[in-house]
C-alpha cells in the first residue's frame, strides 16, 4: 500500500512538476530582490525610474559604479569599515578561543549563560552607556568607539562556537601531553589549537560577517571620518537624494563581500548557525 | 571528595577505578583552566556587562545630554507607565513580532521540508536561499525602499500584472507593519529552515517505516511523527525568532525610521529616538530595562510552555 512507489508514471511526473514548482516559490524572492539589486546598478536613471520597469539593462552601464568610487569618501569608508571589522573580530579570536576553551574544559555553564543573555540584549541598549564614556574619555571621532562596541557582538559568538567546537574535542591527547609533563598552556596551544582549527574558522566567519553588516553601533558613533559602509549608505539614501542607480551600485558593493563569502563558506557558516541558532544585532 | 559522586546523569555507578580516576584527575585540573578565561572576561565586564549596570542607575536619573543629571527615583518609570506613545509602541512591536514569528516558522518548516528531499541543483537552491540571512540588512532595506516606490517601485507593476490595485506599502500606516514584516520574513525565515532542517536530519527512519507498513499517507506521517518529533527543534526556532523579532531594527529604521507618523514606531525605534535624538538618556535608560524585561519574560514564557507542552506529551 505504498503510495509514492506505486502511483502510475504521470502521476508521479506531476507530483515531481508540483515539487519543482514549490521549490522555485521558495528561492525566487531570494534571487529576485538580488537580481534586480544588480539591475537597477546597471542601468542608466532612465531606465531605472521608467514604468512599466526596464528588467533587462541594455546596454549595461557601469556608470553608477564609476559614480559611487568617485565619491572621494566612498574609499575612506570601506576602510573603516575593514579596520573595524578585522579590529573586532581579530580581538574577538584572541581572547575568545582560549575562553571558549578554558569554559568548555571548567564545564563553566553559568559563563555560557552569560553569554547567552549577551545575545539576547538589544544592541541598542549598550550603546547609551558607552556612548556616554567615550564622550567622557574624549575617544568620541575615532574610530575606536566603534571597534570597541563591535565587540558587542564578535567576542559572544567567538567565544559561543569555540565552547561548542571545544567541547565536541576529545580530550585524550592533551591528556597525554600533560601527562608527559606539559604545561596546561602548551597542551592548549600544541595539540588543541591545532585541532580546533575548523571551529576557529566558523568563528571567524561569523564575526567577521556581523560586524561588517552592523549598522547602528557606527550610526550613533561614526563622525563625519569614521562612518563604516552601512552607515555611509543609509546617509546617501537619507540626505543626499542620490539617484537610484548609484544608490543600488553602493548597497551591492557593501553586501558583495558578505555574498560572496557565503557563497564559499557555506558549509562553516551554516554549522556555525545551527549550533548556536545565533545572529548578530 | 570522593571521585565519583558529583557526576551527573547516574554515570557515576558505572564509573570503574581507572575511570574515576580520570575524572577525579580532569575535576582537579578543571580549576588550573581559568587563566584562559580573564581576557575574555575582561572585554566582557568592560563592554556587556558595565552596560548593564550603568543603563540601570542611568534609569533613575533624569538626564538629559548638554545639561545636568538629577536624581528622580522612579520618575523615569511612572512617566512610561503613563506614556501613550510607548504604549503604542509596545502593541506595534508585539503585533510586528507576532507575524514575523509566524509566518518564518511556518514558511521554514515548509522550506526544510523541501531542502530535507533529494533533488536536482539542491545544493544551489539552499544557498540562494540562505543569502537573505547573511546579506548586509542596510543594503538590502534600500532595494526594498526602491521597490516600494508607489508610482516607480516594481512591487506595484507585478500587482498590477495580476490586476491587484497598487498598494502604498511603507507610506500608509495601516500597511506599514505587514510590508515590513514582508521584508523580515525574507531576511530571517533562511535561519528557521537551517534549524528545522538540523532537527529532519536528525530524526530516525523507523517511525517512517512502520507507517508506511501501517498505510499512513503523507500528511498523517508528517502530522503524527514529523511534527511531534520535530518540537523541541521548532521551539528553539520559536524563541531566536521572537527574541530577533523584538530586537528588529536596522530595516525598519533604515525603511521608515518609525512613520508615517508613529505608525511603525517599535520600542526599539522609540528607545533610539529618546536616546539619540532627544537625549534623554534617563528616559531611555528606562525603557532599556522595560524593553529587557519584556524580552527576557516573553523568552522564559516560551521556554516554560516548552516544559508544560512535555509533560503534556
Amino acid at each position: 500500500m505504498n503510495g509514492t512507489m506505486r502511483a502510475r508514471p504521470w502521476k508521479r511526473r506531476l507530483e515531481n512538476l508540483g515539487f519543482g514548482l514549490a521549490v522555485l516559490a521558495l528561492v525566487s524572492p531570494a534571487a529576485l530582490v538580488f537580481l534586480w539589486m544588480l539591475s537597477l546598478s546597471l542601468k542608466n536613471e532612465v531606465d531605472n525610474t521608467a514604468f512599466p520597469p526596464v528588467f533587462i539593462p541594455s546596454p549595461p552601464t557601469l556608470d553608477n559604479f564609476r559614480a559611487v568610487f568617485e565619491r572621494n569618501d566612498f574609499l575612506l569608508q570601506a576602510w573603516n569599515s575593514i579596520v573595524v571589522s578585522f579590529g573586532a573580530t581579530g580581538i574577538a579570536l584572541l581572547v575568545g578561543i582560549p575562553a571558549g576553551y578554558g569554559i568548555a574544559k571548567m564545564r563553566a555553564t553559568k559563563a555560557a549563560v552569560l553569554i547567552l543573555i549577551a545575545r539576547i540584549t538589544p544592541g541598542l541598549s549598550y550603546l547609551i552607556p558607552l556612548f556616554l564614556l567615550f564622550q567622557w574619555i574624549g575617544l568620541t571621532g575615532t574610530i575606536w568607539p566603534i571597534l570597541i562596541t563591535h565587540l558587542v557582538l564578535t567576542v559572544p559568538i567567538a567565544v559561543w562556537v569555540m565552547i561548542g567546537f571545544f567541547e565536541g574535542l576529545p580530550g585524550e591527547l592533551e591528556e597525554a601531553a600533560l601527562v608527559d609533563g606539559a604545561t596546561i598552556w602548551q597542551a592548549f596551544r600544541h595539540v588543541a589549537l591545532p585541532l580546533a582549527r575548523p571551529g576557529i574558522t566558523v568563528a571567524t566567519i561569523l564575526a567577521f560577517i556581523f560586524s561588517w553588516n552592523n549598522f547602528i553601533f557606527a550610526m550613533v558613533l561614526a563622525g563625519r571620518e569614521t562612518r563604516t559602509l552601512p552607515v555611509a549608505v543609509n546617509n546617501m539614501l537619507t540626505f543626499e537624494q542620490i539617484s537610484w542607480g548609484p544608490l543600488s551600485a553602493a548597497a551591492l558593493l557593501v553586501t558583495a563581500p558578505v555574498l560572496v563569502l557565503t557563497l564559499v563558506a557555506q558549509k562553516q557558516i551554516v554549522a556555525g548557525l545551527t549550533q548556536g541558532g545565533v545572529k548578530g544585532g | 571528595m570522593s571521585g565519583g559522586t558529583t557526576i551527573p546523569d547516574g554515570k557515576a555507578a558505572a564509573l570503574t577505578g581507572a575511570a574515576a580516576d580520570r575524572v577525579r584527575r580532569k575535576r582537579a585540573y578543571a580549576r588550573h583552566y581559568w587563566p584562559f578565561v580573564v581576557p575574555a572576561a575582561v572585554v566582557v565586564v568592560a563592554v556587556i556587562v558595565f552596560p548593564w549596570i550603568f543603563t540601570l542607575w542611568m534609569s533613575l536619573n533624569e538626564w538629559k545630554l548638554g545639561s545636568g543629571r538629577s536624581f528622580v527615583g522612579l520618575a523615569n518609570y511612572e512617566r512610561l507607565w503613563g506614556d501613550e506613545r510607548f504604549h503604542g509602541a509596545i502593541w506595534r512591536t508585539l503585533y510586528f513580532t507576532a507575524l514575523a514569528v509566524v509566518i518564518p516558522v511556518v514558511l521554514g518548516v515548509a522550506a526544510a521540508l523541501a531542502f530535507h528531499r533529494r533533488f536536482p541543483l539542491r545544493g544551489l537552491a539552499r544557498t540562494i536561499f540562505i543569502l537573505p540571512m547573511m546579506a548586509t540588512p542596510v543594503a538590502v532595506a534600500l532595494v526594498w525602499t526602491m521597490m516600494f516606490h508607489p508610482q516607480l517601485g516594481v512591487l506595484n507593476w507585478i500587482l498590477s500584472q495580476f490586476g491587484i490595485p497598487p498598494s502604498l506599502w511603507v507610506y500608509d500606516a495601516s500597511t506599514v507593519i505587514p510590508t515590513l514584516v514582508m521584508v523580515e520574513v525574507w531576511h530571517w525565515t533562511p535561519l528557521v529552515m537551517l534549524l528545522v532542517l538540523g532537527g529532519l536530519a536528525s530524526l530516525p527512519v523507523d517511525p517512517y517505516e512502520a507507517a508506511k507498513i501501517d498505510g499512513a499517507t503523507g500528511w498523517q506521517a508528517f502530522r503524527y511523527i514529523t511534527l511531534p518529533l520535530l518540537a523541541p527543534f521548532l521551539m528553539v526556532a520559536i524563541i531566536i525568532r521572537t527574541i530577533d523579532a523584538l530586537k528588529a531594527f536596522d530595516t525598519i529604521y533604515v525603511i521608515t525610521q518609525g512613520g508615517p507618523g508613529t505608525a511603525s514606531e517599535t520600542i526599539n525605534i522609540f528607545l533610539y529616538l529618546n536616546a539619540f535624538a532627544y537625549y534623554n538618556m534617563g528616559y531611555a535608560s528606562a525603557v532599556v530595562v522595560v524593553f529587557f524585561i519584556l524580552i527576557i519574560g516573553l523568552a522564559l514564557l516560551l521556554l516554560w510552555s516548552r516544559e508544560r507542552f512535555k509533560d503534556a506529551a
